[in-house]
C-alpha cells in the first residue's frame, strides 16, 4: 500500500457511485435475483460491518477474530431499546452504538497489549466468551438459544398500547422498516423498501466518515502502525491509543451494522457472536480487498449473495438449467454441478477464496481494477488518471 | 462504478417511481394481494427451510427427502404414499386447489439467523405462501415468529422444546412434533414398571433451552412417580468430551443418570458414560441405569453398541405396523432406499395436513389454513387419531417409548418400541405452568 495522495475530486466521484448503487440498488440487483427486500438489508449491513472492520484490519493490520462479538452486543442492545422503550429505530441504533463502543473499549484496552497471532487470539477467545455467556449464561438478558424477541407484553413506555394481538413492526417515525413500494419494470419485480434506504443511507454515512478517517492524521499514523510498529515506538510514538482508537471506532462500525440488523428484523440470536460469524467478516474484507475503501463492502455483497442465492439451488433447478443436454450427459453435469450449490455453497466460496488469494492477492476490487485498466488504455487521459486513483485508494 | 450516462433512463423512470412512491406513502403496503404471496398463476410455492450444514445435517437431509416425496403424491405422481390412508379425503393427488405445488429450499445451518434470511428469502422473493422444517428449537422459535410477522403459515418440522408451543407459541406456526413434557409423561410409567419407585435420578443437560424445559418436564414427571432428583448438572452444548461430568456421578449417590442431550452431545456422552461402566455399577443395591429422553434413530447409529437396552421416547418409528406407518415407509423407501427417520415422518406429515387444510379452506390465505387446522381430528399419518389443538396448535398424538435393541437385524434396526402410549396419557391443560406465559395472538395474513 502506498501513502494516499488521493484526490478530492476521486474521492467525490467515489462518493457519487456509492449514492447512485445504493439508490438504484434494487434495479442494479434485480437481473442478479438479489432485488429482494432482505438480501438487499443484509449487503447494506454486512457492507457497514466490513468497512468498520478495515478500519482496523486494513489501516493498521491488527487482525481481529473477534468482531462479531460487537455485532451480537450491538443487536441485543438495539432489541432492549425495542422492548423496553419504544420501537423507533433511533434509540435503538444509538444504545447500540453507546454500548458496542463501550464494550470495544473494554476488549480493545486488554487485547490491545498484544499484537499479531496473540491478539488475534484474544479476540477470538473474548469474542467465544460473548457467545458462550450469551447461549447460557445470561439467558435472561439475551434468551439463550433461542435469541431475544419482542413479546406481546413487552413495556414499550414511549408506544401507543397495541391495538390487535399482532407485534409492532420497527419503524422510523411511523415508516415502518418493511414497508416496500413493489413495481415491475422490464419483467422483473423491484422492490423499494424502507428498511434497505435506511441502511443505505447510513451506509454512505458510514462509507464517508471511513473516507475521512482514511485521509485523516490519524489514518497515516494507523498506516505508519502496519508498516511498522517498532520503528514508531523507537522514535517515542505511543502508537496504544491510536490502535485503541482504530478498535472502538471499528468496534462501534460493528455495533451499528448488529443494530441495524436488529432494525430489519427484531430478533438477536447468540450465533451472531460464533466465531464464524467473525472469521466472516475476515473473509470479506480478505476477498473485497483488505486496506481499500471499496473493497470490503463488495467482499460483504459476494459473500452474502453466495450465502443466500448459491445455496437456494437444488436438483430440480438444476435439471431444468441442463435440460439441453442429452438425458446421461445431464444427469452426471447436474450430480457434479450440486456439489457446488445448494449445501455445497460454502465449497464453491472456499474454491473462490482460494483462487483469488492465491491469484489476486489485492482481492476482487484488484480483478476489478485490472479489467478496467485492460478496456481503459486507449482513451488514456482521464480513466487512467481515474484508475491510478483507485490504485492509490487501494 | 455505475456512471450517471448509463443510468440516465433508470434514472428518471425510477426517480419518478420514487417519488411516486414517498408522495403516497398509501402505497408503502406490499402489493395488492388479498394476502402475503396469494398464488395467482397455475403453481402454489411452498419453503422447505432445512439444516443442509451443521451438526443436524443428516435430519435435515432426511427432512428434505420426505418433502420431496410429499410434493410427489401431492401432484399424483409415485404411489400416492399417504393420501391413500389419510383420513381426510379433501387432496386429490392434482395439487392443492387445482394449482401445482412448486417448492424452493434453503439452509438454515442450525443458526436463527441464518433461518431466518433463508425463510425471508423464500418469502420476499420465490413467493412462498408456507414455510415448513426447522430441526432445532431455537431455530423454530426464530423462523416461525418471523412467518408471523410476514403472515404466511409455519409448519413446524423436528422441535421438541415446550416453548414453541407454549411461550413463544404464535398463530401462524403449528406443530405436529411431540414435546418435552410429553416424553416425561410417557417414559415415567415405563421407568416406574422396569426401575421401581425408589431411584435417584443425575441430569446432565444440555445448556439451552430444549435441555432445559426437558429437564424441568423429565425431572417433574420422575418425581411424580416416588423418584428423586440428586443434581442437575448443565453441560455447554457441543461440548465433545464429557469426562469431567460423569465422574462426578458415580460419587453423588445417585443410580439413574438422565441425558438431556441431543445430537452429536448424546452420541459423545451416553457413549463415554457407557464406556466408564457405568451402566455395570450397582448403587443402593440397584443396577445403575441410564435415561435418554429424546431419541431418534440416526442418533441411535451414531451411539452404536451404546443404546443397547436403553429407553428414551421418540415421535414414531419405522417398525410400526399400522398401515399408514407401513405406506410411508414403503414409499419413501422405494424411492430412497431406506427407511425415513422420526424428522422424515414429521416433515412429510405436516406437508400433508398444510395442503389439506388448504383444500378444506378452499383458499391459502393464512388465516383460512389456521380455522381449518384449529381442532382438526384426523388419522391415517402414522401416528393413531390425532388432534390438532386449537388453544396452541400444538398436535396432540401417541408418544413411542423405545429401547435400543439388544441384536440389531440390520443398521436401521437399533430400537424396539416398548409401550406406545396413548394420547390421553401425555395430554396437559394450555396453560399448564410449564407452557404459560406466552400468547397465540391473531392470525396474520400480511394483508
Amino acid at each position: 500500500m502506498t501513502v494516499s495522495s488521493s484526490s478530492p475530486r476521486g474521492d467525490m466521484l467515489m462518493m457519487l457511485g456509492m449514492i447512485v448503487a445504493i439508490v438504484f440498488g434494487p434495479i442494479i440487483l434485480a437481473p442478479f435475483g438479489a432485488g429482494y427486500p432482505d438480501l438487499m438489508q443484509k449487503f447494506a449491513i454486512y457492507g457497514i460491518f466490513a468497512i468498520g472492520f478495515n478500519i482496523l484490519f486494513g489501516l493498521t493490520g491488527y487482525l481481529s477474530f473477534g468482531h462479531a462479538a460487537f455485532l451480537g452486543v450491538g443487536s441485543y442492545s438495539a432489541v432492549w431499546m425495542f422492548k423496553l422503550l419504544s420501537m423507533n429505530v433511533i434509540p435503538a441504533l444509538i444504545l447500540a452504538i453507546l454500548i458496542s463502543g463501550l464494550f470495544a473499549l473494554v476488549i480493545g484496552f486488554i487485547t490491545l497489549r498484544r499484537s499479531g497471532i496473540y491478539f488475534a487470539i484474544l479476540t477470538l477467545a473474548f469474542a467465544q466468551m460473548s457467545y458462550n455467556l450469551a447461549y447460557s449464561v445470561l439467558t435472561p438478558i439475551t434468551n439463550g438459544e433461542t435469541g431475544l424477541q419482542l413479546l406481546l407484553d413487552d413495556p414499550r413506555i414511549l408506544d401507543a398500547p397495541l391495538a390487535s394481538g399482532d407485534l409492532p413492526l420497527a419503524n422510523l417515525f411511523g415508516l415502518q422498516m418493511n414497508s416496500t413500494y413493489e413495481t415491475s419494470f422490464l419483467g422483473m419485480t423491484l422492490y423499494f423498501n424502507a428498511g434497505y434506504y435506511l441502511c443505505g443511507v447510513i451506509l454512505l454515512v458510514a462509507f464517508y466518515f471511513a473516507m475521512r478517517i482514511f485521509r485523516s492524521p490519524l489514518g497515516m499514523m494507523l498506516k505508519a502502525i502496519k508498516s511498522n510498529q517498532n520503528r514508531l515506538n523507537y522514535t517515542g510514538v505511543n502508537t496504544r491509543p491510536y490502535t485503541l482508537t482504530a478498535f472502538v471506532i471499528s468496534g462501534i462500525y460493528a455495533g451499528l451494522a448488529g443494530g441495524l440488523l436488529a432494525c430489519t428484523d427484531p430478533l438477536a440470536g447468540a450465533e451472531r457472536m460464533q466465531w464464524t460469524a467473525s472469521g466472516e467478516v475476515v473473509l470479506m474484507t480478505i476477498l473485497g480487498g483488505a486496506g481499500t475503501l471499496l473493497g470490503p463492502i463488495i467482499g460483504a455483497g459476494a459473500i452474502k449473495y453466495f450465502e443466500n442465492i448459491f445455496s437456494a439451488f437444488n436438483e430440480s433447478e438444476l435439471n431444468a438449467v441442463f435440460s439441453f443436454l442429452p438425458d446421461g450427459l445431464r444427469e452426471a453435469v447436474v450430480s457434479v454441478a450440486s456439489t457446488f450449490v445448494g449445501e455445497g455453497w460454502q465449497l464453491t466460496l472456499g474454491v473462490l477464496f482460494m483462487l483469488i488469494v492465491i491469484f489476486l492477492p489485492g482481492g476482487l476490487l484488484e480483478g476489478v481494477r485490472r479489467i478496467l485498466s485492460l478496456f481503459n488504455r486507449p482513451p488514456g487521459g482521464g480513466m487512467e488518471e481515474r484508475s491510478a486513483r483507485v490504485k492509490s485508494a487501494a | 462504478m455505475n456512471r450517471f450516462t448509463v443510468n440516465r433512463r433508470t434514472l428518471l423512470k425510477s426517480s419518478v417511481a420514487m417519488s411516486a412512491g414517498l408522495a403516497a406513502p398509501a402505497f408503502f403496503i406490499r402489493g395488492a394481494n388479498a394476502y402475503t404471496n396469494e398464488p395467482k398463476g397455475g403453481t402454489v410455492t411452498l419453503g422447505f427451510n432445512v439444516p443442509q450444514s451443521g451438526a443436524y445435517a443428516d435430519e435435515g437431509a432426511d427432512e428434505l427427502r420426505a418433502y420431496q416425496l410429499a410434493v410427489e403424491h401431492l401432484n399424483g405422481e409415485g404411489d400416492g404414499g399417504l393420501l391413500n390412508t389419510f383420513s381426510s379425503k379433501a387432496l386429490k393427488g392434482n395439487g392443492v386447489l387445482g394449482k401445482k405445488v412448486a417448492y424452493v429450499t434453503g439452509d438454515t445451518q442450525t443458526k436463527s439467523d441464518a433461518a431466518r434470511a433463508s425463510a425471508k428469502r423464500m418469502i420476499e422473493k420465490d413467493g412462498a405462501v408456507m414455510v415448513t422444517g426447522g430441526s432445532s428449537s431455537g431455530v423454530a422459535v426464530a423462523v416461525q415468529s418471523l412467518c408471523q410477522d410476514m403472515g404466511v403459515i409455519f409448519m413446524a418440522g423436528l422441535t421438541h422444546s415446550n416453548d414453541t408451543t407454549g411461550k413463544d407459541k404464535r398463530a401462524n406456526g403449528f406443530r405436529h412434533f411431540f414435546n418435552a413434557y410429553m416424553s416425561g409423561a410417557a417414559l415415567a410409567p415405563v421407568l416406574k414398571a422396569n426401575y421401581g419407585t425408589d431411584r435417584k435420578a443425575y441430569h446432565l443437560t444440555a445448556d439451552y433451552t430444549w435441555g432445559w424445559t426437558q429437564e424441568e418436564s423429565i425431572a417433574a414427571s420422575t418425581e411424580a412417580i416416588g423418584w428423586t432428583t440428586v443434581k442437575k448438572v448443565r453441560t455447554p452444548l457441543g461440548a465433545g468430551d464429557f469426562s469431567q461430568y460423569i465422574t462426578p456421578v458415580l460419587n453423588s449417590g445417585a443410580d439413574v443418570l438422565i441425558l438431556n442431550h441431543y445430537g452429536r452431545d448424546m452420541v459423545n456422552s451416553l457413549t463415554q458414560a457407557v464406556q466408564f461402566g457405568l451402566r455395570d455399577k450397582m448403587v443402593n443395591g440397584k443396577k445403575f441405569e441410564v435415561v435418554v429422553p429424546l431419541y431418534s434413530r440416526l442418533m441411535a447409529q451414531g451411539a452404536g453398541e451404546a443404546v443397547k437396552g436403553i429407553f428414551g421416547s421418540t415421535n414414531w418409528h419405522w417398525t410400526l405396523q399400522d398401515e399408514a406407518s407401513k405406506a410411508f415407509v414403503k414409499s419413501f423407501g422405494q424411492k430412497y432406499g431406506f427407511p425415513p427417520s422420526q424428522a422424515a415422518q414429521t416433515c412429510y406429515a405436516q406437508a400433508l395436513l398444510y395442503a389439506d387444510a388448504a383444500e378444506r379452506a378452499g383458499t391459502f390465505d393464512p388465516c383460512g389454513i389456521v380455522k381449518a387446522l384449529e381442532g382438526f381430528e384426523f388419522d391415517g399419518l402414522g401416528n393413531g387419531p390425532t388432534l390438532y389443538r386449537a388453544e396452541d396448535h400444538q398436535c396432540f398424538k401417541k408418544v413411542l417409548v423405545v429401547k435400543g435393541k439388544e441384536n440389531p437385524e440390520s443398521k436401521f434396526d437399533l430400537l424396539e418400541v416398548v409401550d406406545e402410549v396413548p394420547a390421553e396419557q401425555v395430554m396437559y391443560a394450555p396453560d399448564h405452568p410449564m407452557f404459560a406465559g406466552g400468547e397465540l395472538g391473531t392470525c396474520n395474513s400480511g394483508a
